[in-house]
């Protein structure tokens, strides 16, 4: 059974669920420890590359014409995967990928599915849509299987258990494997994982994964691992469906040269991820018998309207930047209430709920541009979310909820301020005259009122300078100095 | 054209949507000129010597723990012999089109036509050729041709024997893919050591899933 | 005379960093392509308010290198604050009115990182959504001339000593804008390990966010505190009675730290640093 879904449209706000990450030490601990551990990793196989910043311009480049191509490439990849045997269905929204995928494991015939790790299919949350339907889901990603059998929900994209550390691990696996013996080092753990798992790869006659790359030129999938439990449902089972976002298609198999020198670099910070499968459509001969794909839109489609937040649909799921995030490390995953946690997650989910959900994300920021920094395919996210602030304002600030909004109010009186020397200088003034009832005597100032209150909490605050720079500027002047 | 008709409506939504967003249909003829002048300033061509490629797929390999031995004075059957003794392995499936004077007496060999998962599973090893590697990241390739076989047989037994000719090894990602195109829609894996998962603390341990155990003999 | 005077000091390896650097700043002050620009001042809002003596500093550093400082009065706020929290339009009229103030500059200088990168990043494309094709040509025109303290130093000058004298152990802090909006790279260290009686202490992760963002600080209090600690201890390590940085917005947020948990370590901007003439004979 899964835990609670992970859902933007029911998640407490940033702040508040911020507020309470920040409460759990372990959390914490693990959190740090393994972006440190990650970023580590990349900056040493990235500085190894001569030609890292060509590679990332070309991965821009490729992705972004994707997007402005993007029926074209869809209508290609459709083509291709169907003359090789593939079955292609396409899903407006996660309610219908959810009934295409239930349908098409129940005319399977297998009330068992083996799943490959896919954020897509966590976004749709079909996991419980495959268990209200009767048919039970076996998580084989090894991080996966433990958030499944823990009841818990993914924290980061790509090491999706990364907030539990090795004990935790082994306390589920103990219960939920009845492995009352088990030992707490990690190749004991990966051990049970694997008897555990072996079982059903053998026998399990139906697999849903997603897709990394949906290659439009030739109608290949292309899905990049770690653990081999891809290979196994990729090729074990009869039937196989891949969920995809329509955002998931590259224009030529050559492209691939480029993304899966950025993708594993950035991700897991190797020379390359042990397992890369690519196949095309049905091989009687190799793995599945029967193959479909799922292509489902799920508002990418209102994305790509927006020309300024279009870029957003260029990620390709590396999670560099969750890694980089001073706040994601700070937080973990789940404070973003999304399975799209961190910068991307920031821009990612508001933008699929077509921005009337999350909008405490694009604050969840200090716009310090180290995700930028490391996108292997240069998303400005920094851009997208002054973007995305614009857009949650304009929407809180139209009719009449807007003529109460208390920030908006404030933002425009100070715009008017600045717009006057005369009035900026009387501003100043009343700064000073209103502060001095709460500055101590020594100049500091330790308790704000209302929403500045946010930052006396553990911050002073020095009172306001007697004399302003232009006071000063004009008094030298007046004295001829 | 539909291939499902059920999602066709589904399909014809989604094209408008996008037309919509981008404002104007997508052509062949726009689409293959603007990708064609995508920038491309990445290396695309070897810059080590072909001694250093070489030593450099060796040391990768042996990165992730595969053994290498290279044959120069010893052929592929007698240093194929000593690893397999070495490994203890009796028993190693073979897919169909594998050079006969490859195979070491001493040793059942069981060619690979359909086998069940659970035979698969109780082999000591698979012993293949590969379509080449890539020195600068460690990695195998293999695909659904003769002498390579199914992905499933090179997956679920514990143990991979592979053969990789020196002429076919490349230095870079980009030279791989060259080669690749002809053969772009057949069943491929790319193997870059022992499967690992990072998911344990982030440690790095090999073997979840996928062969334990690889060794790679290195042809001149 | 300068050659002459260094061959009667003993040539021990403490003398050795003396001399170089005497050597260096006669070097540098005759090779400054430039002087006696006119230099026009945007002090911004939040330092004209809050941190006075930042600008008193910057004005001491550009006439002591033989400049003149210009200072438009009807400055009033480059618009950032506005446009990052998501009022767009009501920065529009900030952008015009900060064009408006220095076109006729030679060069502007600014003691704030994240007021340039606001420029910078953004004041383009205000100014095509403006659509005013006057307002777009000026922007391009002025903003090349638009520096930040440090790099209008490092890169318009060409400097790294300006003559700077303080005696005390510093540690710096990369502000985000500064280290990857303006690419500042090593200047500002430059200019540091160029004052004369520094102890420069590298902070760890001086590249780290140190949590301040606007209105991040106050929107997302938690967060950047748990941010801010961290770069607490950073500053403590060092054992530095002063850390400092190209930005006051983030001195602000970590001297409220600093003060609040009686550490003792004061914050002070670069600008005053190369201000300092302390233990200088007069």
């Amino acid at each position: 059974m899964s835990g609670t879904a992970l859902d933007p449209k029911t998640a407490p706000t940033f702040p508040m669920a911020a507020k309470t990450a920040l409460g759990d030490t372990q959390l914490r601990k693990n959190v740090r420890h393994a972006t440190d551990v990650i970023q580590a990793k990349r900056a040493r196989v990235v500085a190894e590359m001569p030609d890292w910043q060509d590679l990332r311009e070309s991965g821009k480049q490729i992705r972004q014409h994707t997007m402005e191509n993007l029926d074209f490439y869809l209508e290609e990849f459709e083509a291709n995967c169907t003359r090789a045997g593939g079955v292609v269905h396409w899903a407006r929204d996660a309610e219908e990928a959810r009934r295409i995928v239930v349908d098409l494991v129940k005319a399977s015939g297998s009330d068992e599915v083996i799943k490959i790790k896919s954020m897509t299919t966590e976004e749709i949350q079909l996991n419980s849509a495959l268990e209200a339907a009767g048919i039970h889901p076996f998580e084989t990603d090894l991080a996966e299987l433990i958030i499944q059998l823990g009841q818990d929900r993914p924290s980061h994209i790509v090491v999706p258990a990364l907030h539990k550390n090795r004990h935790e691990i082994r306390e589920i696996f103990r219960q939920k494997m009845n492995l009352p013996d088990l030992g707490d080092q990690p190749h004991d753990l990966a051990d049970a994982a694997r008897v555990f798992l072996r079982e059903k790869f053998l026998r399990v006659k139906t697999g849903v994964s997603g897709a990394n790359f949906l290659i439009a030129e030739t109608g290949g999938v292309c899905i990049v691992e770690s653990e081999g439990n891809g290979r196994m449902c990729l090729t074990l089972p009869e039937t196989l469906i891949a969920v995809a976002g329509i955002d998931k298609v590259i224009p030529r198999y050559q492209d691939l040269e480029v993304l899966l020198q950025l993708l594993p670099r950035s991700a897991t910070g190797e020379r390359m991820n042990p397992y890369t499968s690519i196949w095309t459509g049905v091989d009687p001969a190799d793995g599945p018998r029967t193959f479909h794909v799922v292509l489902m839109d799920n508002a990418r489609t209102e994305i790509l309207a927006d020309k300024e937040a279009r870029q957003t649909l260029n990620c390709i799921r590396c999670a560099a930047c969750q890694n980089a995030c001073p706040v994601y490390r700070q937080t973990g995953g789940h404070a973003y209430g999304s399975v799209y946690a961190g910068p991307i997650g920031a821009i990612l989910t508001p933008q699929l709920q077509e921005m009337h959900h999350a909008q405490s994300l694009p604050y969840a920021s200090s716009l310090c541009g180290a995700c930028y920094e490391v996108c292997p395919v240069k998303i400005n996210i920094p851009e997208v979310l002054i973007h995305l602030r614009n857009k949650v304002v304009k929407q809180n600030t139209s009719g009449v909820a807007g003529f109460f909004d208390v920030e908006a109010s404030a933002m425009k009186a100070m715009a008017m301020i600045f717009r006057s020397e005369r009035r900026f200088r009387a501003a100043q003034r009343m700064g000073r005259i209103a502060e001095s009832p709460i500055a101590g005597r020594d100049g500091w100032i330790r308790w704000l009122p209302g929403m500045l209150g946010g930052w006396t909490q553990v911050r002073d605050l020095q009172e306001m300078p007697k004399e302003t720079f232009r006071d000063w500027w004009e008094r030298r002047g007046k004295n001829g100095n | 054209m539909a291939t499902d008709p059920v999602t066709n409506s589904a399909r014809t939504e989604v094209l408008r949507r996008i037309r919509a967003a981008k404002g104007g249909i997508a052509t062949a003829e726009t689409a293959n000129a603007e990708w064609s002048a995508i920038d491309r300033t990445y290396r695309r061509q070897a810059t080590r010597s072909r001694e250093a490629i070489l030593e450099l797929l060796i040391d990768r390999l042996q990165d992730y723990d595969a053994r290498v031995l290279e044959s120069i004075h010893v052929n592929v059957r007698t240093a194929a012999a000593g690893m397999l003794k070495d490994r203890k392995a009796n028993r190693m499936v073979i897919p169909a089109g594998l050079p006969a004077e490859w195979l070491p007496d001493g040793v059942q060999f069981v060619v690979d036509e359909h086998l069940p998962a659970m035979e698969l599973d109780h082999v000591d090893g698979v012993m293949t050729a590969a379509t080449l590697a890539i020195a600068e990241t460690g990695t195998v390739l293999l695909q659904n041709v003769p002498g390579q076989g199914r992905r499933a047989a090179t997956l679920v037994p514990d143990y991979h024997l592979c053969i990789v000719r020196a002429e076919d090894v490349v230095e870079t990602v980009p030279e791989a893919f060259a080669r690749l195109h002809p053969t772009a829609r057949l069943a491929t894996t790319f193997v870059s050591g022992p499967s690992a998962t990072a998911d344990i603390e982030m440690t790095r341990i090999k073997g979840v899933h996928g062969p334990r155990f690889l060794d790679v003999i290195l042809v001149r | 005379m300068i050659l002459l005077w260094s061959a009667t000091i003993v040539p021990d390896a403490s003398c050795v960093g003396e001399i170089y650097s005497l050597l260096n700043f006669v070097l540098e002050r005759s090779i400054s392509a430039e002087a006696g620009l006119r230099v026009a001042l945007f002090i911004t809002c939040y330092n004209d308010t809050l941190f006075p003596d930042t600008g008193k500093a910057v004005v001491r550093v550009l006439e002591r290198l033989g400049h003149t400082v210009e200072f438009p009065a009807g400055q009033t706020c480059c618009g950032q604050m506005h446009y990052n929290t998501g009022y767009q339009a009501e920065a529009m009229p900030l952008l015009q009115r900060f064009v408006a103030q220095f076109k006729a500059a030679e060069a502007v200088v600014v003691p704030s990182s994240s007021c340039v990168a606001m420029m910078r990043d953004h004041y383009p494309k205000m100014a095509a959504e403006i659509g005013d094709k006057q307002l777009i040509a000026d922007v391009e025109e002025l903003l090349p001339k638009v520096f930040e303290f440090s790099e209008f130093l490092t890169r318009r000058l060409g400097l790294t000593d300006v003559g700077a004298h303080y005696p005390h152990r510093v540690t710096y802090h990369a502000s985000c804008h500064g280290l990857r909006n303006l690419g500042l790279g090593d200047g500002p260290v430059k200019l540091l390990r160029a004052v004369h009686g520094i102890d420069l202490v590298e902070l760890q992760g001086l590249e780290q966010c140190c949590g301040f963002g606007g209105t991040f600080a106050v929107k997302n209090a938690d967060v950047s505190a748990a941010m801010l600690a961290d770069k607490m201890t950073a500053v403590l390590a060092t054992g530095a009675e002063a850390c400092t940085a190209c930005d006051n917005s983030c001195l602000m947020h970590i001297q409220g730290a600093l003060h609040r948990q009686n550490t003792g370590v004061k914050t002070l901007h670069l600008a005053e640093i190369l201000a300092g003439e302390e233990g200088v004979a007069k």
